[in-house]
């Protein structure tokens, strides 16, 4: 029995300018997250990309590793480790063309670099030399944000603006579970909805906000269901089987691309880590829970499915750490260096002429400097 | 060559002339907001603009002003020009996450590289009668925000003129549009290629010797009619209206305080912590020396915005700033 067949439900007469919805595509997701690896789909999945996957997990984790090293060192005021998460960050990346957009959260760092952001430039929002290190067109990756959600009107806006430009560019736009429930996902989701506009929204529901888990955060039996009221097509992928994630998001975009509207992908996986370096997640998790996670670790998963297949050797596997190694300690090394900062810049980009008022200011810094004081700080 | 006769126009006329000649100058131009297609929105200042461009081009977006403005970054991101209305002032408040963390610091966070040309257009004040959340002068709240512009005409020269600066700026400019001056009119020629006014410069309005008041928006009219009161008490006043709240003309306000020697601020919006706190600092810091009195503020009483029948006792009227003027006889006072 549908809805409208219950007794005294709700029956509007629809309004003469109604319109069925034409879209082929369901809106409510499945009933289990959709997986590739260890079921007979894998072996139709491209093992070249399967291997480039492979590598990217593999270099990601890495990357999380280290940079959380760096907080330890001072280099880093904060991380918010993906660590867990690798292939959703990594299958964000890939599954766009060059000409698409990724819109990532501050946690979304890997996805940034995997789409060919220097990993240097990634951090220096969380390094604090500056807000973004760098320049958001030469990848098509918008700032990396911090207040929730709020990066997702902006892809949708870009999408929508590429389309009436006529050019057939994709966004995605990163969010995790605690950012489903602000106003801004609900507004991008509707706007474009309503402008069928070609944007990704991809949920990573890592089971966590800092501390609040996911069943205080929604009533919701999924995220992937909040598409439905938008008249969104929900998807929901096991966010640790990177073919998977490739595989429903490349289909999203591709869908996106030929005019069929956004979709809205919950990839369900954990955060490994605590919320960032500066977190203690003892005070709301067990042991035992991560433990279970681990045991379904996305770089697991993949090295398995490869491995039992005969399609990465030991050899192959090594070549993947020494990559990773190499990335790390260059990494490392560059972060190690004393970033060098112009105080003058506190004034180069708040409009694009300064104001009189801030060169007025800008005279007063300066004469500090030339004075030898340390500004405010003396 | 013909002679286009110099006719009446409202403010609203001048707006809406000004986005259609900076939509026909420019195709990233992209008007959005509540209601502004197919009715022209509720003050008709984009009347028949969808018409004219096509509904790509003036859009009614699904009611929400986070999203309005939200949307509008992405597509400033992608070369567009967004020109978005908020229906009314206090309805610009859904949309403050947007326009304090990411209109104002989009050209900041990135180094220059992606900034924003968003005009937001804002219909302020009160003194039209309008119901709880209608009347609301914020100001104050732009100002604070480093980062936008803030700008608010008088006239119906200046509406065209510095919207057609705003649409043009490369910087993110909150547009204060005076609800009740929208169908003030000025004899004004709208067929001759208009005058497009720099951002950040005050006008004299009326030039005096005794005092300067120092206004913008809809109390530049009445701070002109006080100054004709003031005649018959002897007094001269001169009256600034700023235009542009950021950048603010230092230049101008000072070069007419040094002249007359005592200033009276005066806004609608409150007094604590409002504009006026500000610019009585500023023309103090520089002129304290010319300065016969301290500089007074007349502006809207420290409430929330009163219910209409009583909004007349709240906004500055031509008396309280002959009160105010009077009082600057400091000397004959202490
Ligand atoms: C608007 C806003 N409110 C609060 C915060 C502080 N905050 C930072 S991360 C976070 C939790 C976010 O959880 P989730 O969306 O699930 O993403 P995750 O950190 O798990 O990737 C909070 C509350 C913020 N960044 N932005």
């Amino acid at each position: 029995m549908t809805v409208m067949e219950q007794r005294g439900a709700y029956r509007p007469t629809p309004p003469p300018a109604w319109q069925p919805r034409t879209d082929p595509a369901p809106l409510l997701p499945d009933a289990e997250p959709y997986r590739v690896l260890g079921t007979e789909t894998a072996a139709k999945a491209d093992p070249e990309l399967l291997r480039t996957l492979y590598a990217q997990l593999v270099r990601g984790r890495r990357y999380n590793a280290q940079a959380t090293a760096l907080t330890k060192q001072g280099r880093l005021a904060v991380y918010p480790s993906s660590t867990g998460q690798e292939a959703c960050e990594v299958a964000a990346a890939l599954a766009l063309e060059e000409r698409d957009w990724l819109f990532p959260s501050y946690r979304d760092t890997l996805a940034a670099v995997a789409r060919g952001v220097d990993p240097v430039e990634a951090l220096t929002l969380l390094r604090g030399d500056w807000h973004t290190g760098y320049d958001p067109y030469e990848h098509r990756v918008a700032p990396l944000c911090t207040p929730l959600a709020t990066q997702l009107p902006h892809a949708v806006g870009l999408a929508h603006a590429a389309r009436l430009k006529g050019d057939d560019v994709v966004a995605l736009a990163m969010v995790g579970d605690g950012g489903t429930s602000e106003g801004d996902f609900h507004e991008a989701l509707n706007f474009a909805a309503v402008w069928q506009a070609p944007v990704v929204f991809l949920v990573q529901n890592n089971g966590f906000a800092i501390s609040v888990p996911l069943a205080k955060q929604t009533a919701a039996p999924t995220l992937a269901h909040k598409a439905v009221g938008y008249g969104v097509p929900g998807r929901l992928v096991d966010g640790n089987d990177a073919a998977a994630v490739h595989e429903v998001l490349t289909d999203a975009v591709r869908r996106a691309r030929a005019g069929g509207g956004p979709t809205l992908v919950e990839a369900v996986t954990y955060r490994v880590d605590a919320h960032t370096n500066a977190d203690d997640a003892t005070r709301y998790r067990t042991d035992d829970e991560v433990e279970t996670w681990r045991a379904h670790d996305p770089i697991r998963l993949l090295e398995r499915e490869l491995t039992d297949r005969g399609l990465l050797d030991e050899a192959a596997i090594q070549a993947a750490r020494d990559d990773a190694e190499t990335m790390a300690a260059d990494l490392r090394a560059r972060m190690n260096a004393d970033a060098e900062l112009d105080p003058m810049d506190l004034f180069a980009h708040v409009y694009a002429e300064p104001t009189p008022q801030l060169r007025e200011q800008q005279a007063q810094l300066r004469a500090e400097l030339a004075a030898g004081q340390e500004g405010a700080h003396r | 060559m013909t002679t286009v006769a110099v006719k009446p126009a409202t403010m609203a006329q001048a707006l809406t002339r000004a986005m259609r000649d900076a939509m026909a100058a420019d195709p990233a131009v992209h008007v959005l907001g509540e209601d502004v297609g197919t009715l022209g929105g509720v003050f008709r200042v984009t009347d028949g603009l969808a018409k004219e461009f096509g509904e790509d081009r003036c859009t009614d977006t699904p009611l929400a002003e986070a999203g309005i403005l939200g949307t509008a970054v992405g597509m400033a991101m992608y070369g567009l020009r967004p020109v978005v209305e908020m229906q009314f002032d206090a309805f610009a408040y859904p949309a403050f996450e947007q326009l304090l963390s990411h209109v104002a610091k989009m050209r900041n966070r990135t180094r220059g590289a992606m900034p924003l040309p968003i005009t937001i257009r804002v219909p302020y004040g009160g003194g039209i009668g309008g119901v709880e959340h209608h009347s609301d002068s914020s100001e104050a709240y732009y100002m604070a925000t480093p980062g936008l512009h803030v700008v608010t005409p008088a006239t119906v020269a200046d509406a065209y003129g510095l919207l057609r600066a705003a649409i043009a700026s490369d910087d993110p400019v909150v547009f204060l549009e005076p609800k009740r001056l929208y169908w003030s009119k000025d004899s004004w020629n709208p067929e001759q290629p208009q005058h497009v006014d720099p951002i950040g410069r005050a006008v004299v309005r009326r030039s005096g010797r005794s005092a300067t008041l120092i206004t913008y928006g809809p109390s530049v009219p009445v701070c002109l009619e006080a100054a004709e009161a003031a005649r018959a008490e002897g007094w001269d006043l001169e009256v600034v209206d700023l235009r542009s709240l950021v950048p603010f003309d230092d230049e101008t306000v000072c070069a007419s305080v040094r002249r007359t020697g005592r200033a009276v601020v005066v806004h609608e919006s409150t007094g604590f912590g409002g504009p006026g706190g500000e610019i009585a600092s500023r023309v103090t810091e520089r002129c304290f020396h010319h300065l016969e009195a301290p500089v007074l503020r007349v502006a809207g009483f420290d409430i929330p915005y009163p219910p209409p029948m009583l909004e007349r006792h709240h906004l500055p009227g031509v008396d309280r700033i002959l009160d105010a003027v009077a009082r600057l006889q400091w000397e004959a006072e202490s």
